[in-house]
């Protein structure tokens, strides 16, 4: 019994439904708390006004933006080495909720920002980085859909995601030396909890699992449709064949 | 002794089988015609032997530096002169000499003629020239007769049968009788893999989707 | 190797221009700047460096999509994929080839496309260092997006969307290179972070490239 046997497409399958509901269900009861208790139970900030609220979108948003890049690494890195197919279609199921993901909290961030900063958009390191990671989800997804041989494209796909990842770390600094931004430092880091009052902190906790969660249930849903996807792909060639 | 040895190779396109369970081996001095409809794998088999695509499974053992390629396009660049792209392929494989491969192919008096003036033909004999120059002892050659008359054929054969006599070793995948008589003949139809119903090979991935 | 890389030198300079080509265009990009902006002297030069690496990027973009794709189609990248030199090696001199028909034309031009912007006269030297050290990088990575879209038809667009945001450290730097140096600023983060990623790029990215390739002929 190892990991690895999860690689094969029709053990995951049978785990990923079951397990699918139970993702479904607790999203949508971490999100509906998360967001109701955020939105509606939680006083207003004395200098921010109602636009704090946005928080509750915006601070898990841009974590899943950046985390589901991340795992797209690591699926890549799996791919390329191990050569299990489910961990390539995982990463190219990743993608797209990653890329929209990352214009939430562009979009939510431009919200905030208004009524902060007085403008919709500033060159300011963070925002120019999410804008420049938009750009290397759109490319990758780009690849994907233009490649016909799925082992090809995955191959592609891989070491597409692995040299981006470097220039994507390589260009958040280069964007940090480039512009002194007004974007606030991380709210979040374990050991600063005196950035944000509890009251605002737990109900945030709940929208970072909800996001989490939602990730989740999305990729396994997206996953299982690619896997479905290349069934069919198989079939018909088996067709062809005979 | 073999220069080239395939031992229970199984070769795939596009993710699917074509041909499995295929041993032959080559000796130095000896011509090996690979037939075969169309589709059955041919061109697969010679791009997996060339190193361009790994087998599914088997062996292929080869001395190291061994092999000279050739594939359907012969990789002229139609700007160059005759010369000066055999002289790139020479550079390549550290020979330097490029005239007894000109004289050989009969291509002396276009030799600075530029290919893109060549006749099909013409370019087919400058692509097999190529292998001349490479110096080495196993040729891998597909379909190496397309667009050549007659006489080129003729002048083909003699180039590999030069070849085979000094040692070195040739795999040809061909419709066309060469006129290589002392070649032998290999059939590649009963290698044709299965579809899997039938037990066809299982390692395979998409399978795995099934 | 070297006989790759004259190979393709020769190549472009027989299909006409080689060398000229990207540079007719990086004037015409010098050209059109004022008609966007306006003539003022000043704007101009506030951009200029600016306008230049944009100039360098998109020259050298629009050159590389063809670098592997003629091989590709000829039939002669297999060829070299079976020769006795490593892959890695091929694609390095390509990249190298490429530099030296558009990026070196680049750097040798722009001084005199600065005098159209109006570069500061400070700004000089740092340009011509800033673009030598940077434009490498630039055919290094263009390679490794048209490796990746060789088997394409219409892998130009892709390529671009593919490649461009690579750049954006080199540009960054390189830019930022030039400014520091006209105002009299330290140059010295700009200048190492440059040469590095450019040293980088060189060392790593033909092993990536490479194994592109290998996947497209497989």
């Amino acid at each position: 019994m190892s990991i690895w046997e999860y690689a094969n497409p029709v053990k995951f399958m049978k785990t990923s439904s079951l397990v699918l509901p139970w993702a479904a269900g607790l999203t949508a009861i971490s999100l509906i708390v998360g967001l109701v208790w955020g939105f509606f139970l939680t006083p207003e900030a004395t200098n921010f006004g109602s636009t704090v609220k946005v928080i509750y979108v915006h601070v898990p948003s841009a974590m899943m933006a950046i985390n589901i890049w991340a795992m797209m690494l690591v699926t890549s890195l799996i791919w390329l080495i191990r050569r299990h197919h489910v961990s390539a279609l995982a990463a190219k199921a990743a993608a797209p909720i990653g890329a929209v993901m990352t214009l939430i909290a562009l979009i939510t961030g431009a919200i905030w920002g208004q009524p902060m900063w007085g403008t919709w958009w500033e060159w300011d390191p963070r925002l120019t980085s999410f804008l420049i990671l938009f750009l290397f989800y759109l490319g990758y997804m780009a690849l994907w859909g233009a490649i016909d041989n799925p082992d090809t494209a995955a191959d592609l796909t891989g070491v597409l995601c692995l040299v981006g990842s470097v220039f994507a770390i390589l260009s958040r600094y280069a964007v940090n030396f480039w512009n002194q931004g007004l974007h606030q430092g991380a709210t979040l880091s374990l050991d600063k909890q005196e950035n944000i009052a509890d009251v605002y902190w737990v109900p945030l906790l709940f929208c970072i699992a909800g996001f989490v969660l939602l990730f989740v249930t999305l990729v396994l849903m997206r996953t299982r449709t690619e896997i479905r996807a290349r069934r069919l792909k198989a079939l018909e060639q088996r067709e062809r064949m005979a | 002794m073999s220069l080239l040895a395939v031992e229970d190779l199984c070769v795939s396109r596009g993710g699917l089988p074509v041909l499995e369970g295929l041993s032959f081996a080559v000796r130095a001095g000896e011509a090996l015609v690979l037939r075969g409809p169309n589709g059955i794998g041919k061109t697969t088999l010679l791009r997996t032997l060339a190193g361009l695509q790994p087998p599914l499974a088997g062996r292929i053992s080869m001395p190291p530096e061994a092999m000279a390629y050739a594939a359907h396009a012969d990789g002229l660049k139609s700007t160059l002169t005759v010369a000066e792209n055999l002289a790139f392929w020479a550079a390549v494989y550290a020979t330097e000499d490029i005239e007894p491969a000109l004289e050989r192919m009969n291509l002396r008096g276009l030799r600075d003629r530029a290919a893109m003036s060549l006749s099909a033909g013409q370019k087919r004999r400058l692509g097999l020239a190529r292998l001349l120059v490479t110096g080495r002892p196993v040729w891998v050659l597909d379909e190496p007769t397309v667009s050549l008359d007659a006489a080129s054929v003729a002048l083909f054969a003699e180039a590999v049968r030069g070849h085979l006599a000094t040692g070195g070793a040739a795999l040809i995948a061909t419709h066309i009788d060469l006129g290589l008589t002392e070649a032998r003949l290999l059939d590649l139809g009963p290698f044709k893999a299965p579809p899997p119903e039938a037990g066809g090979f299982k390692g395979q991935f998409d399978e795995a989707f099934l | 190797m070297i006989a790759l890389l004259i190979r393709d030198l020769r190549l472009a300079v027989r299909a006409g221009g080689g060398f000229g080509l990207g540079l007719a265009f990086f004037l015409i990009v010098v050209t059109l700047v004022p008609f966007g902006v306006g003539p003022e002297g000043g704007v101009l030069a506030r951009i200029a460096s600016g306008i230049l690496w944009l100039g360098a990027l998109l020259a050298c973009l629009l050159s590389l999509d063809r670098i592997f794709a003629l091989d590709f189609e000829d039939g002669s990248l297999d060829l070299l994929a079976t020769a006795p030199i490593p892959l890695e090696g091929v694609v390095t001199m390509k990249a190298l080839a490429h530099w030296i028909t558009t990026g070196l034309p680049l750097v040798v031009a722009a001084p005199v496309f600065g005098v159209l912007l109006h570069l500061p006269q400070g700004a000089y030297l740092w340009l011509i260092v800033a673009l030598i050290l940077g434009t490498p990088a630039l055919s290094v990575l263009g390679t490794f997006g048209a490796a990746l879209t060789v088997g394409l038809k219409r892998g130009g667009l892709l390529m671009s969307l593919l490649v461009l945001p690579l750049y954006v450290p080199t540009l960054i730097f390189g830019a930022e290179l030039v400014r520091r140096g006209a105002a009299g600023m330290a140059t010295q983060v700009p200048l190492m972070m440059l040469a590095g990623i450019t040293a980088a790029t060189i060392a790593i990215v033909p092993f990536a490239s490479a194994a592109a390739i290998r996947v497209n002929l497989r």
